[in-house]
């Protein structure tokens, strides 16, 4: 294994974050923290309990997602598309270093960076709304899987952009509409029950489920069942990197 | 001593259908520096990339170091340092950073006190924690050779390494790549400027239109397509060469002032004595001769030429 290229990549994503502090760190926490003044203080004072949690807590886990999976896809696309633009690229083709050495380096960092925000925003959180967490280590477990899976799906968007509109297509167009009807800010009891069934075919609401199942105990789907989308999902994406290595899509002529 | 290059009928057609190398059958050896010349479009790219690993071969192998460049390619490409044609750079990384990062990602550990001796042999260290882009044309190009020495190679390629750089920048360079070969580094190198192949290359490669048309030590090459010249610069000027001199290779130069003699320096006879004797009777006289010999540019033209 190259480990000494695994940490450069790490390390080099890590510090281009760091060099970014203000639209990368700064910019998601103050969105995310509009979002509670106004959907949990100012709106959700007028929402009763969801499922016997406050509105305000109710949608912290919503928010994490949405912040987990926006930054983990833009992270990661970014971070490979950076050398495709600028030609650099020619330096990993060339380089002693594996597929999965690459995706590691490149995931590792953006699934770190998402993680930390995270984080940040429970911590947030925890300055606007009371919050409990029923079941720690799954959380840390959702948040993890989330981050990777998601940074996987950026990695793919990355390699498959031909440029920067490209790039904003996926996550603006679809991530974050699926986010946001994907339990974020409602329970799906809440729909009518052919929106519930529609819901269904999102995959991010098993996510947010089984996220806000970790805080409260309380989900829209089982846990059984959020694990499995999760995973399904996971292996989708690998299975994407895996092709664009084997056949070297837009990297190899 | 076996080859530290070995390419054996090696081609490459892209999907747009276009047949970028034929067969190419190489050998380069240990130490030597090679230079690969050919006209745009001719395949020297495709082929350097192709061992490097940044493009997939269509047939054929290639291994380096002995090793194969598809299932060995951790060791082959461990051995080789690449600097591309493109001025290509993270453009928001300082030098030191950018550096630092390609000997990782071809698996070395940190070495300051390394990375800082390519720095001042490259004449960049005063430019250590400048962000690329406030760097000139040429100082770029010093940190993508940087860059490729960073892991330590023991094969360089050189892929139009001085376009775009002023001559004095050329002439350090050029002696960082003399250094390098003496230091026990393998070189390969494309150059439009044919006169750099002719100064610094052990061997000539000729590829055009995706086929090696010639390999050959550059000596010897010059040596055996090399053609001289003898120009005499006559005491009268004349309108036509006369016809007794018509069996002679003569032209007819600066306004008819001169007579220039082409003839093969290698052949058994040069036929000079001949000529001169030929001249006097004639009633041809010269009040001076100059001889000159084909450059390696004169060559390459010719054969690129020839093989159209």
């Amino acid at each position: 294994m190259n480990l000494p290229a695994i940490i450069s990549i790490y390390k080099f994503e890590m510090a281009r974050w760091g060099r970014t502090f203000l639209q990368s760190l700064v910019s998601p926490v103050i969105a995310t923290s509009l979002y509670f003044v106004v959907f949990g203080a100012a709106i959700g004072s007028r929402i009763t309990e969801i499922e016997g949690v406050p509105y305000g807590a109710f949608i912290v886990p919503g928010l994490i997602m949405l912040t987990l999976l926006t930054q983990s896809v833009a992270n990661a696309s970014f971070g490979i598309y950076f050398p495709r633009f600028t030609g650099t690229i020619y330096e990993h083709l060339s380089a002693p270093i594996s597929p999965v050495e690459i995706v590691v380096g490149y995931v590792g960092a953006a699934a770190t960076k998402s993680i930390i925000l995270g984080l940040i925003i429970l911590a947030t959180a925890a300055l606007f709304v009371p919050l409990q967490i029923d079941h720690p280590v799954w959380m840390a477990g959702f948040l993890v899987l989330t981050a990777v899976t998601f940074s996987l799906l950026g990695f793919v968007i990355g390699i498959w952009a031909d440029g920067f509109e490209q790039l904003q297509l996926v996550p603006l167009l679809i991530i974050t509409p699926l986010t946001f009807l994907g339990g974020t800010f409602y329970s799906l009891n809440v729909l009518p029950p052919v929106w519930q069934t529609v819901s269904l075919f999102n995959p991010v609401v098993y996510l947010v489920s089984g996220f806000r199942w970790s805080f409260y105990g309380t989900s829209d789907v089982s846990i059984e069942v959020s694990l499995v989308m999760i995973g399904l999902f996971l292996a989708i994406c690998l299975g994407a990197v895996w092709w664009i290595f084997k056949t070297g899509y837009r990297l190899k002529s | 001593m076996p080859p530290i290059i070995s390419v054996k009928d090696l081609s490459k057609t892209y999907g747009t259908g276009l047949s970028a190398l034929k067969d190419i059958n190489l050998d380069i050896n240990k130490g030597e520096i090679f230079a690969l010349l050919g006209p745009n479009g001719a395949g020297k790219t495709t082929l350097i990339s192709i061992i490097c690993g940044i493009v997939t071969p269509s047939s054929g192998s290639v291994t380096v170091g002995g090793h194969d460049i598809v299932t060995g390619y951790r060791a082959a490409r461990s051995m080789i340092g690449l600097v591309p044609q493109e001025l290509t750079a993270d453009m928001f990384e300082t030098v030191w950073t950018t550096v630092s990062f390609s000997r990782g990602l071809f698996g070395k550990w940190p070495n300051p006190v390394y990375i800082e001796k390519i720095l001042k042999d490259l004449t960049l260290w005063d430019k250590k924690d400048s962000k690329l882009m406030t760097l000139s044309g040429g100082m770029k190009r010093r940190v993508l050779i940087a860059k490729a020495l960073s892991h330590e190679p023991s094969i360089l390629f050189l892929d139009e390494p001085t376009a775009g750089v002023d001559v004095e920048l050329r002439k350090e360079m050029w002696q960082v790549v003399r250094d390098l070969r003496d230091s026990g580094v393998t070189i390969i190198l494309t150059t439009h400027y044919i006169r750099e192949a002719e100064d610094m290359a052990d061997r000539i490669g000729v590829i055009n239109k995706g086929e090696l048309i010639l390999v050959e030590d550059k000596h010897e090459l010059m040596h055996k397509l090399g053609q001289k010249q003898l120009t005499l610069q006559l005491h009268e000027a004349i309108d036509t060469i006369p016809a007794e001199l018509g069996s002679h290779d003569l032209k007819l130069g600066n306004g008819g002032s001169e007579l220039v003699y082409t003839y093969d320096s290698q052949g058994p006879r040069t036929g000079i004595t001949h000529l001169l004797t030929d001249l006097s009777q004639a009633g041809i006289r010269f009040k001076d001769l100059d001889t000159s010999q084909s450059s390696l540019e004169d060559i390459f033209v010719d054969l690129v030429r020839r093989d159209r």
